[in-house]
């Protein structure tokens, strides 16, 4: 089988960071475009899905369509010895999407754990949120919630750099 | 949004593990106890109501490049501005209005650190705000999707 060369690679990147086409065969699809054949693309993708290139891979909803328009990200101030213990008991915790722990940027900024919860209703996410932290012991600790009001922008991430304009010698 | 049940259970069972076969359609289909025309027709009707970004991978970002969360301390009156040329920029995505002093956030995303550091550069000489760059330190739990039954 022949593989896919360095631009192609490239190039399905920049192909799969758009999703696949809603066709009947869309790695078919992705080959014609690229100028392959469907089982290179298919063996490429398999092999970056093995190494852990993709995170997962499957339907990624816009969550606020769907209803989903309580969005809430629950910001905390834990102390560095804690915040790991803490932060995987979060992670853990039903209704928390997402749980990161980011820097402090003082004074502006003081807190570094991060947890998104998304929910249907404002009040419910809200009451969700402090049975979660009463549950955990951190109803003490200084924290905020930031709810989201409206969505500006909502699409996956570019991570691969654009092709030069020309191709290499060679 | 009234989802009927063939998008429900796909949201439910393929925000992750989709097959990446020749035909995968027919694979969730084999599974799902329907045909793949159904399951294509499905994805498409999601698609045009706007409750579907894509069928594909998200990336792993530390593998894939580099990305930051960053927010903005934007005066109300300027807000509409800012975020317009916010959204300009191709490394940003998922850009929101959150309920704080610090109130536009959104997602960096390029090949490495120092492009992202390169655009954080521009956005503050570009909107004359000063961004809170706040990189991932230590994920708990990263993003697999989200349950339309567990979800409060």
């Amino acid at each position: 089988m022949n593989g896919l060369d360095p631009r192609q690679r490239t190039a399905l990147r920049q192909q799969l960071e758009n999703g696949l086409p809603l066709t009947a065969r869309p790695w078919q699809t992705l080959a014609e475009q690229l100028g392959s054949s469907e089982a290179a693309v298919l063996e490429q993708a398999r092999q970056w899905n093995d190494e852990g290139l993709f995170r997962r891979f499957g339907l990624v909803v816009h969550h606020r369509n769907l209803g989903f328009r309580a969005n809430a990200m629950l910001v905390l101030d834990i102390p560095d010895h804690q915040v790991d213990a803490i932060g995987e008991r979060l992670g853990r915790a039903d209704g928390v999407n997402l749980c990161y722990q980011r820097p402090r940027r003082l004074p502006h900024w003081p807190f570094n754990l991060f947890c998104m919860v998304h929910g249907r209703e404002r009040a419910a996410v809200q009451a969700h949120i402090a049975e979660l932290l009463a549950r955990h012991g951190l109803d003490q600790m200084p924290h905020r919630l930031l709810f989201s009001t409206r969505a500006f922008k909502q699409r996956g991430g570019r991570f691969t750099p654009s092709l030069p304009q020309e191709t290499a010698h060679g | 949004m009234q989802l009927d049940d063939l998008s429900r259970r796909l949201i439910e069972r393929y925000q992750h593990q989709l097959p990446i076969c020749t035909d995968p359609w027919q694979a969730m289909a084999d599974e799902l106890g329907c045909s793949a025309a159904e399951v294509l027709d499905c994805l498409r009707r999601l698609d045009e109501q706007g409750a579907l970004s894509r069928v594909g991978p998200v990336f792993e970002h530390s593998r894939a490049g580099a990305s930051t969360l960053v927010a903005l301390a934007v005066p109300q009156s300027r807000l509409e501005q800012v975020a317009e040329l916010v959204n300009r920029y191709p490394e940003v995505n998922h850009n929101y209005l959150r309920e704080h002093d610090y109130n536009l956030w959104f997602v960096l995303t390029g090949p490495d650190r120092q492009s992202l550091e390169r655009c954080l550069e521009d956005i503050q000489q570009t909107t004359g705000l000063a961004p809170l760059d706040l990189p991932m330190r230590r994920a708990y739990r990263i993003d697999l999707g989200f349950s339309l039954e567990a979800t409060p």
